[in-house]
């Protein structure tokens, strides 16, 4: 019985999780990849302080956002696992 | 000096201190510290195992000479956490077992598979600890006026005792008091020159702030002073976008890759803190991670403003040589100039023979030659006298600097010795060995690995390839681990054949392109002939692509995995539902 009421739980989970990471994955690309390298030129028109502003997510912007990136995952994840009751 | 002594004989007291009190008692301690470790506690330990003699000695000196171009390491170093938390730690701390190969080769039930895993992880570990047994025989040789060999010997004496008695327990907690005096050496000049040059105490503010009492951004104007003098400007980089991009990449993946940093994730009880203690890494690491440019563009625009265009003293009588040029209304050079030539670390040659110091760029408009050479490690270890801080402060630095050896060391070697004992004798070569008797040969191995790298960073100057571990450490990490371990959890289909022909396609090329660039008859070549304009530091991405292309392509026209690994990857994809199944757990069964 347990394996019974267990296993849809499992089935949506992942699915969810997979989403979850897609879209935290996405803005990992973007502060880095992108405002950090690829669209830095157009970033550095304005700028944060004395720092133009492509340049500062390149050596500093982008690591602050990969933080609060994981912490929400952590956040997230554990809503996810109670929600479907999963005990990690 | 006596205060260098003091914070290194004090720092070391500690770390042998928790040696004893940490002995592991069962292979479990041994290899991942009986999955006890707090996920903060584990978070600071591996922000100490990660950031290397480089990260602390030679990064922001990097930064400083390359400018925008240094964000590569920034971005590189930092962003792999994020991968690591959100597709590796959780899922491999689930699986639930010691090591990197024992993942691989149980994922894709194979020994062979597991032996290649062997051989990518010992080959990307021994390439980076003789850079770091190397790194602790300088700060021994320069500063405490030993002999390189003698420094190693110290370095690997300390080392031996922590890690071989305590494995992975002792190696933690080491971690933990040797994180602690990394970052506070490195912040606390920090902050002072920050205060110095900007006024704001906080030096990634300081970094965004104007030059105290000038109506001019501290970045705008050095972009200013070093494009007056000939170099690439600090905002920009000779390097095309698309190499940018592949390097970041390749260090970010190769990063996650890292077996040294990826076993940490082994050591906490849960795969949610597997994930949280990511996080806090990241914290701890970006502690030094974000200060690391603003120390370099400080550093910098310090050294150009207090050197160039000085008339030379020379460290003799450097109090009364100093005073007669400033009598005859000149400037003298810095103390700390004279002070840290004898070290070789900064050098003078007066080209023009005016006795007067040029700082100039390749492309220097008024035509004149650099007279003025300066180590790229310069940038951390003379910071505080630049500041005018106490004596006791630069101790601490060289502490710092050992502090940040050791504890990537002491990784390191956790990663050999389980790759010798765990990988090829208990599960590839000795099945059925005992727990105690593996414990017996784990720390044989590891005392045989301090030895080895020992020998290797006494020979690091012999061996060619100890100079490019960022090219080869990162980049067969991410070529050769990354792929494998990604597809063992989020692609069920991915089967034994895939998983071989994808290590063989990331590593044979990786290794051969780096090789031939940076070693072999390429070393001359230019950007030109690069493969598709990458550099042998960002081709480690471009052959991962290849990597996961060839791995999927290849389990696709081949027969799936058995149905017990099916299964096995339902499980660890949701955390607390881990069972034993047959063909993957047969060698081993997973720990809880």
């Amino acid at each position: 019985m347990a394996e019974e009421s267990e296993t849809p739980n499992r089935k949506g989970y992942w699915p969810e999780v997979i989403r979850l990471t897609l879209i935290l994955l996405t803005i990992w690309f973007l502060v880095s990849f992108g405002a950090g390298i690829l669209f830095r030129e157009f970033l550095d028109q304005f700028s944060l302080g004395g720092a133009p502003l492509g340049f500062w997510f390149a050596q500093n912007g982008s690591i602050y956002i990969f933080v609060a990136l994981i912490f929400y995952y952590c956040a997230a994840m554990n809503r996810l696992e109670k929600k479907y009751r999963i005990e990690g | 000096m006596d205060w260098t002594l003091f914070w290194v004989i004090g720092t070391f007291a500690t770390y042998i201190g928790i040696a004893v009190w940490a002995r592991a008692g069962s292979t479990n301690d041994f290899y991942v510290a009986g999955h006890g470790v707090h996920p903060v506690v584990n978070g600071m330990a591996t922000a100490a195992d990660w950031m290397s003699a480089a990260s602390f000695l030679s990064m922001a000196g990097l930064i400083a000479g390359m400018g925008y171009g240094g964000s590569v390491y920034l971005m590189g170093w930092t962003g792999g956490y994020v991968l690591l938390a959100l597709l590796l730690a959780p899922f491999l701390r689930e699986f639930g077992k010691f090591t990197v190969p024992d993942f691989v080769g149980d994922r894709y039930y194979s020994d062979v598979a597991r032996l290649v895993a062997v051989v990518c992880a010992l080959f990307v570990s021994f390439t980076y600890i003789a850079g770091q047994m190397s790194g602790v025989g300088i700060a021994f040789s320069r500063f405490l006026g030993v002999d390189f060999n003698t420094g190693i010997f110290a370095g690997m004496a300390i080392v031996f005792v922590y890690a071989v008695l305590g494995g992975m327990k002792g190696v933690t907690y080491t971690q933990v008091a040797q994180y602690v005096v990394l970052i506070f050496a490195y912040t606390v000049p920090a902050i002072f020159i920050s205060l110095m040059l900007t006024g704001n105490p906080v030096p990634q503010l300081g970094f965004l702030s104007n030059i105290k009492g000038e109506d001019v951004s501290m970045l705008q104007k050095l972009n200013q002073t070093v494009t007056d003098l000939g170099f690439t400007g600090y905002l920009s980089s000779p390097k095309t976008t698309l190499d940018i991009f592949c390097i970041t990449a390749a260090l970010m993946f190769g990063t996650a890759g890292l077996p040294h940093v990826i076993i940490r994730f082994f050591t906490v009880p849960h795969a949610s803190d597997a994930r949280l203690s990511a996080g806090w890494a990241l914290v701890f690491i970006a502690l030094l991670y974000t200060v690391a440019p603003a120390v370099g563009a400080f550093a910098r625009h310090n050294i150009i403003e207090t050197v160039n265009e000085t008339t030379y003293v020379p460290s003799a009588e450097y109090q009364t040589a100093s005073a007669a040029v400033t009598e005859a209304g000149g400037t003298p050079s810095p103390a700390w100039f004279a002070n840290w030539e004898t070290t070789g670390l900064v050098a003078f040659d007066d080209r023009n023979g005016d006795g007067q110091m040029q700082i100039r760029g390749p492309a220097a408009p008024d035509g004149l030659e650099n007279e003025v050479t300066i180590s790229n490690d310069i940038y951390v270890l003379a910071n505080p006298e630049i500041a005018q801080l106490p004596d006791w402060v630069i101790g601490l630095v060289v502490a710092g600097g050992l502090a940040a050896a050791l504890s990537t060391a002491a990784g390191l070697l956790m990663v050999i010795s389980s790759a010798i004992s765990h990988d090829l004798c208990r599960r590839t070569f000795f099945k059925g060995m005992t727990d105690k008797t593996e414990l017996r040969v784990a720390r044989i191995a590891a005392a045989g690995a301090v030895i080895a790298a020992g020998f290797m960073g006494i020979y690091s100057q012999q061996m060619a390839f100890v100079a490019q571990v960022v090219a080869f450490a990162f980049g067969l990490a991410a070529a050769s681990l990354f792929p494998v371990i990604l597809l063992g959890i989020f692609w069920k289909r991915m089967n034994r054949e895939g998983a071989i022909a994808s290590m063989l396609t990331g590593l044979i090329p990786t290794f051969a392109y780096i090789w031939h660039f940076k070693i072999g008859a390429g070393k001359e070549a230019t950007a030109d002939e690069w493969f598709l304009g990458v550099s042998p530091e960002g081709i480690g991405f471009v052959f991962m692509i290849v990597a996961l292309v060839v791995g999927v392509a290849v389990s696709l026209v081949t027969k799936p995995p058995p149905q017990d690994i099916q299964d096995l990857v339902e499980d660890i994809r949701v955390p607390g539902t881990r069972r034993s199944h047959g063909i993957a757990d047969a060698g081993m069964a997973p720990v809880d």
